[in-house]
């Protein structure tokens, strides 16, 4: 299965090799594992796709957790969420094919950004399917060069900043850690495992 | 803001936004621990950095090391000079930090690891750059499997050619990574007070690991100009303390339940300080006891509910006791491949409780079914009240039965001494009051079921990894951390020789470490391979060693090599009653081999019983139908 994954970092140089060594030297399998900046500069946010079944999901979290550099992992698995992929596509042209491609660029949303007499440049972001689709469709006017930045979410509804998140200072009382839980649900057993209160 | 120092110990501080911790207390496994249960869950982590201090202007990267690590009560600490790390040797030069000269940087990890083990406080390294930093690699890696807090201050060269290929750079942080709980560059001499406060909040809570700091020839020289803040910032450092109390219940009522419940007692009861608490639980609830190599002395083996170890080189009887077991009781012990054998086989009628610190633990390789995430002592004292007392009277007698059937057995039946005979004698002389340390091999598996083990922290010995080399350097650790205590490193030939030039260090020293080699001139554990699975080709396992006892005398240290198997208790006593250092060569027997033995792939049950006795046919059975 695939599962997507966010972890909340501090910024600072060593954390992506830390958390690219921790998925390899423990045979976990990364489809991609996007870094960013967020609306506070000392933390990044890495965003992960990551191949597991139930058992291994649970393991990557908690092993992520663990990183003491990691702020703070969620994964999506029962919560819905937006994910969206960016991606820049150059495609050959001839005279002929350009208003075609213009056209399904359109059809996908997408956007011309460069136009030459041999090649044609578009921008597309979307869910990941649809990327895929759009790149089965170009493809027989012969793709030149293609570069995706990799999948990165985000909850749906209120929650979030990465200020507000899990952080030790604003947990509602010192012992809860998984705050997130608290009084929206059931606890699953991983957040029970990970709950410490008396 | 105020000019002292915040270091953590947030145990008296009220959990809040402006959380602070007390300005006097400094952090300590020891507060760590003893704050209990009087105190809620209170983390010693910390939000945003918030206050300035001017206690550091004026003083270099290297005085303030040194004052900070008098102020974290480091009293001891080890290590080996070189260009990078000169500026803060020269502060050695009149400080009251008892430093400890070794000869190899791997000794000195080693040695501040035992001097963890033996005390519970974070061992001390201070070495240079480039090859003294990689030779604390494999003492870092033998830390973190352990769960051992330690912190390696490393030279680095100056900030402004790292990258360059500079003389004696490596990439130690980047080395490192992978065996540290967390690893630092500390690239500005303004963060180095912070960073030091941190390495001790990490190596020394939660689960407790190794930590290094790399420190640049500029951060140790460059002077501290304004006021700067020194409060850890850790916001995603997570520790847990009391277990969830739905969680406690719920395992004590299946405990409760239970008709043949054990218990299973791993490092982390050490490391948590919950010897009397594992007893009470064992006691209260009239349930047997079996220990990891790591745990042994977290429960008194004299006990008549004690087991003794499990595993791969266990008792017969706790192997079959755990495979019997309708409840194992996992505490601070972390289902290693060594303990379960083939996890499909392991435990198959029993509901599993996990008591340990670290979520990452629980359900890594056997799916547990009460999960109880906290400090084993805080979470062992709640589960005490709702245990109740059972009379288990028919798995008492089982255990019992077992006990007396498969007792840890040899042979005396070679012209030279058995060495398992040679640990008896040992234990005989000591009745376990000592602090022993191992190499690797199957004197460390005869010292794991020779000597009765009664005393928390009097096992020092490399579990995870398994470094050879780890026997002589971390009794030195444990001997300077305990002066007057007996320290005995029961060693092997090969082991021994892997680190052995640290006897000058005893000699400079003067501790009085009693090594005794268990002398087969073999390594033994892998001749015992070869032998079992391949075909007795004994493949570069035999050992031509130097005369031992010559040796040790020529670094100034009394030497005895003991040849007659007669002469064996006697030399033992007079090793154990000479004043200072020394090291008995005894010679003993090569052919014989660690039995019990689980076979790789096997069923913990399914041990090569060897002289120790053969299964019982029901038990036999009745493991093979469950597979
Ligand atoms: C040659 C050889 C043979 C061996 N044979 C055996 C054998 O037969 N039997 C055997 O048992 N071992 C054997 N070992 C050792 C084995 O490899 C493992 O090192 C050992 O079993 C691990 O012990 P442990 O489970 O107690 O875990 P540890 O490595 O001690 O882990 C401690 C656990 O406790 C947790 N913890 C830490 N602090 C706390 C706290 N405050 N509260 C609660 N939990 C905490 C940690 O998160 C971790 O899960 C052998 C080793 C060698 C080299
Ligand atoms: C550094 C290191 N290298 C290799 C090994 C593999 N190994 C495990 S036990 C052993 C033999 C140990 O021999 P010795 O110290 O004489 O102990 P004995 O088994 O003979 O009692 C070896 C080579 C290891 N554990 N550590
Ligand atoms: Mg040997």
């Amino acid at each position: 299965m695939r599962h997507i994954l966010t972890a909340l970092v501090m910024n600072e140089p060593g954390v992506l090799s830390h958390v690219a060594n921790m998925f390899s030297a423990r045979g976990f399998n990364i489809d991609s594992l996007v870094v960013g900046r967020t609306e506070d500069p000392n933390l990044s946010r890495m965003t992960i796709v990551v191949i597991a079944d139930e058992r291994t999901l649970d393991q990557v979290r908690k092993q992520l957790a663990k990183i003491v550099t990691v702020v703070k992992v969620r994964d999506y698995k029962d919560s819905p969420y937006v994910s969206r992929d960016l991606m820049l596509v150059k495609l050959g042209v001839t005279p002929r094919t350009r208003s075609e491609i213009i056209e399904l660029a359109d059809l996908f949303r997408g956007r011309v950004v460069d136009v030459g007499h041999q090649a044609i440049m578009v921008e597309l972001s979307g869910e990941e399917d649809k990327l895929d689709a759009f790149v089965e469709l170009v493809r027989p006017y012969g793709i030149r060069e293609l570069a995706r930045t990799g999948v990165i979410a985000m909850a749906r509804g209120v929650q979030g900043g990465s200020g507000d998140e899990q952080t030790m200072e604003n947990a509602p009382e010192p012992s809860r850690m998984v705050k997130a839980a608290a009084g929206k649900r059931q606890p699953t057993q991983a957040e029970l495992e990970a709950t410490p209160p008396g | 803001m105020s000019s002292t120092s915040l270091t953590g110990g947030a145990a008296s501080a009220p959990a809040s936004k402006t959380t602070k911790p007390n300005k006097t207390e400094k952090w300590t496994e020891a507060t760590a621990v003893a704050s209990g249960s009087e105190v809620s869950n209170e983390l010693p982590v910390l939000g945003h950095p918030t206050g300035l201090t001017d206690r550091y202007i004026g003083k270099t990267g290297a005085q303030i090391l040194l004052q900070m690590l008098l102020e974290h009560h480091v009293t001891d600490a080890f290590g080996y000079p070189g260009g990078a790390i000169l500026p803060t040797f020269d502060q050695l030069y009149d400080t009251k930090l008892n430093f400890i000269l070794v000869r190899h940087e791997q000794g000195a990890g080693h040695m501040a690891d035992g001097y963890a083990r033996a005390t519970g406080k974070p061992g001390i390294v201070i070495v240079t750059s480039g090859p003294g930093a990689t030779n604390t690699v494999t003492p870092l890696a033998t830390a973190y499997m352990d769960s051992i807090p330690m912190i390696v201050f490393s030279g680095q060269v100056r900030t402004y050619v790292i990258g360059n290929d500079a003389f004696q750079e490596a990439d130690v942080t980047g080395i490192t990574r992978p065996v540290t709980k967390r690893n630092y560059l500390v690239k500005n001499v303004k963060d180095l007070p912070r960073i030091i406060n941190e390495a001790f909040i990490i190596a020394t809570t939660g689960r407790p690991g190794p930590v290094l700091v790399d420190l640049p020839v500029d951060v140790t020289t460059n002077k501290v100009e304004s006021a700067i803040d020194d409060t850890p910032w850790l916001p995603g450092y997570k520790t847990y303390r009391l277990g969830h109390s739905r969680m406690v219940k719920a395992a004590a009522d299946m405990i409760n339940a239970a008709q043949r419940p054990v218990l299973y007692v791993g490092g982390g009861a050490i490391l948590s300080g919950a010897w009397k608490e594992v007893r009470e639980l064992a006691e209260k609830g009239n349930i047997p006891c079996t220990t990891t190599l790591l745990g042994l002395g977290a429960f008194d083996e004299n006990n008549p509910l004690s087991l003794h170890m499990l595993g791969m080189h266990g008792g017969a009887y706790a192997n079959y006791a755990v495979q019997d077991a309708d409840c194992l009781i996992a505490i601070g012990a972390r289902f290693d491949d060594r303990v379960t054998g083939n996890l499909k086989l392991f435990a198959p009628k029993a509901k599993i409780v996990h008591v340990d610190i670290d979520p990452s633990s629980i359900s890594k390789s056997v799916k547990v079914d009460v999960p109880v995430v906290g400090d084993a002592r805080l979470c062992l004292k709640d589960m005490i009240q709702h245990i109740e007392h059972r009379p288990r009277k028919e798995w008492l007698e089982q255990i019992a039965q077992w006990k007396a059937k498969y007792p840890f057995a040899y042979r005396d039946d070679s012209p030279l001494a058995k060495p398992q005979a040679i640990i008896e004698a040992i234990n005989k002389a000591t009745g376990g009051n000592a602090i022993f340390t191992t190499g690797v091999g199957q004197h460390q598996m005869w010292a794991a079921q020779f000597i009765r083990w009664s005393i928390p922290r009097s096992m020092i010995t490399s579990g995870g990894l398994g470094t050879m080399g780890y026997g002589l350097p971390s009794a030195i650790g444990a001997q300077v951390a305990r002066p007057k205590d007996l320290v005995i490193d029961i060693d092997g030939d090969a082991s021994f020789i892997m680190t052995a030039m640290e006897l000058a260090t005893i000699r400079q020293y003067k501790l009085p470490v009693k090594v005794a080699i268990l002398n087969n001139n073999f390594q033994g554990m892998v001749r015992q391979w070869q032998k079992m699975f391949y075909g007795s080709r004994f493949s570069n396992t035999e050992m031509v060693n130097p005369d031992f006892a010559a040796m040790a005398e020529s670094f100034g240290i009394r030497g005895i090599r003991c040849e007659k198997k007669e002469d064996v208790q006697k030399v033992v006593d007079e090793m154990i009653r000479h004043p200072g250092p020394c090291v008995v060569d005894f010679l003993c027997e090569t052919d014989e081999n660690v039995y019990p033995m689980v076979p790789s792939g096997k069923g913990i049950h399914e041990m090569e019983l060897g002289i120790v006795g053969s299964a019982p046919p029901n038990m036999a059975r009745d493991m093979g139908t469950l597979a």
